[in-house]
């Protein structure tokens, strides 16, 4: 088919899509006039009934859960695709590949520094976010996407060395799956009480203090752990071919 | 009509994506263009959940019972917005590999070269 005749299909079918988002559309409320019960139930429940000011997250790590366990395996399962189909190869076309990767850029002294002092700013800021969800807009998925941004940082101020050392770490693996199985864990542990899976068993604590919301804030933490891993796994991934050549040009 | 502005453009970013999937003469290109169609999902879901004088859903310093939006959605497509980000990279490694067997990213020559 050539790429005329499929862009002439393209347009047929979006003739005939057009008639079904309107349709589709025809019945939302306009907007601003929401009228789901179930986030008007949910916000006004939330806060009382599981001491999480975050009623997002309440939602995430504990009223649905079981859903977000589901999204965390989708996360987890790319995660070892990525692995598999990176996994270093036998048959080795280093030769090949070595006329590809170029010369690495000098780094300015102001990149570098700023860069370095950067880092530290950031872990401390990603293990805020990762550690508040409960309270704050945040959570796991955000402080651990923030957390694996700093070895990017590293890289990006020219120490390929500490970067290799971060993303090499077994540590990302252990975390990558730790995080994940921790979660199933956590809520298997429920179900050791007798209570079904996920059900928020730890005590809730007061509303606003750090250790509150039970499992919410322990799920939170769980998922940044797993988030984080999985980044700098797959970070080290993609980056492991010019890493080695960098690291052989510095030597 | 201004109050269905916001489904009319999570359609627009819809059919985009699906406009550059389609005529994409590259892979990475259309890694890019169907990450771009999925966030027209994030649109519907926000404007679907917004509420006129509705403030975030975070009662940390706010009483219970003050009219925040819907948290629901938000929590719908915080998770996703993570869980998108990987599956592009298991996408592009995909490309990737695609490249070194193929020798190419043009979805055309590819057929060509596996038919």
């Amino acid at each position: 088919m050539s790429s005329r005749q499929r862009t002439t299909l393209f347009l047929i079918a979006v003739a005939g899509l057009a008639p079904l988002f309107a349709w589709g559309f025809r019945n939302l409320p306009p907007m601003g006039d929401y009228r789901g019960p179930y986030g008007y139930a949910v916000t006004q429940v939330a806060v009382y009934e599981r001491h999480a000011t975050d009623v997002v997250n309440a939602i995430n790590y504990d009223y649905r859960g079981f859903d977000t366990l589901g999204e965390e395996f989708i996360l987890f399962a790319s995660i070892l695709g990525v692995l598999l189909l990176f996994r270093p190869s036998g048959d080795d076309h280093k030769g090949k590949k070595q006329a590809q990767v170029e010369d690495a850029l000098p780094v300015s002294d102001t990149l570098r520094v700023g860069m370095q002092a950067m880092a530290g700013t950031m872990v401390i800021f990603g293990l805020y976010i990762a550690a508040h969800g409960q309270l704050t807009p945040g959570g796991g998925f955000q402080g651990g996407v923030i957390l694996a941004t700093v070895p990017l940082v590293v890289y990006l101020s020219g120490d390929v060395k500490t970067f290799e050392a971060i993303v090499s770490n077994p540590l990302t693996k252990l975390a990558e799956c730790g995080g994940a199985g921790g979660y199933a864990i956590i809520g298997a542990l429920a179900m050791l009480g007798g209570a079904h899976f996920l059900t928020n068993f730890l005590p809730l604590g007061q509303t606003g203090d750090l250790f509150s919301s039970g499992t919410i804030a322990v799920i939170s933490v769980t998922v940044g752990v797993e988030v984080t891993g999985g980044f700098l796994v797959l970070m080290r991934s993609y980056l492991r071919e010019i890493i080695e050549e960098r690291l052989q040009g510095e030597e | 009509m201004l109050n269905y502005l916001a489904y009319a453009v999570a359609a627009w970013v819809f059919l985009w994506g699906l406009y550059g999937i389609v005529t994409s003469k590259n892979l990475v290109h259309q890694v890019v263009c169907l990450a771009i169609l999925q966030t027209s999902t994030y649109v519907l879901l926000l404007a679907i959940g917004f509420k006129i004088g509705g403030t975030a859903p975070i009662f940390a310093d706010i009483p219970v019972g003050t009219p925040v939006v819907d948290p629901l959605v938000q929590a719908l497509m915080l998770t996703d917005v993570v869980v998108e980000a990987t599956v592009a990279a298991l996408l592009l490694s995909m490309v990737v590999k695609a490249n070194e067997v193929a020798g190419t990213v043009d979805p055309e020559e590819l057929r060509i070269l596996m038919g």
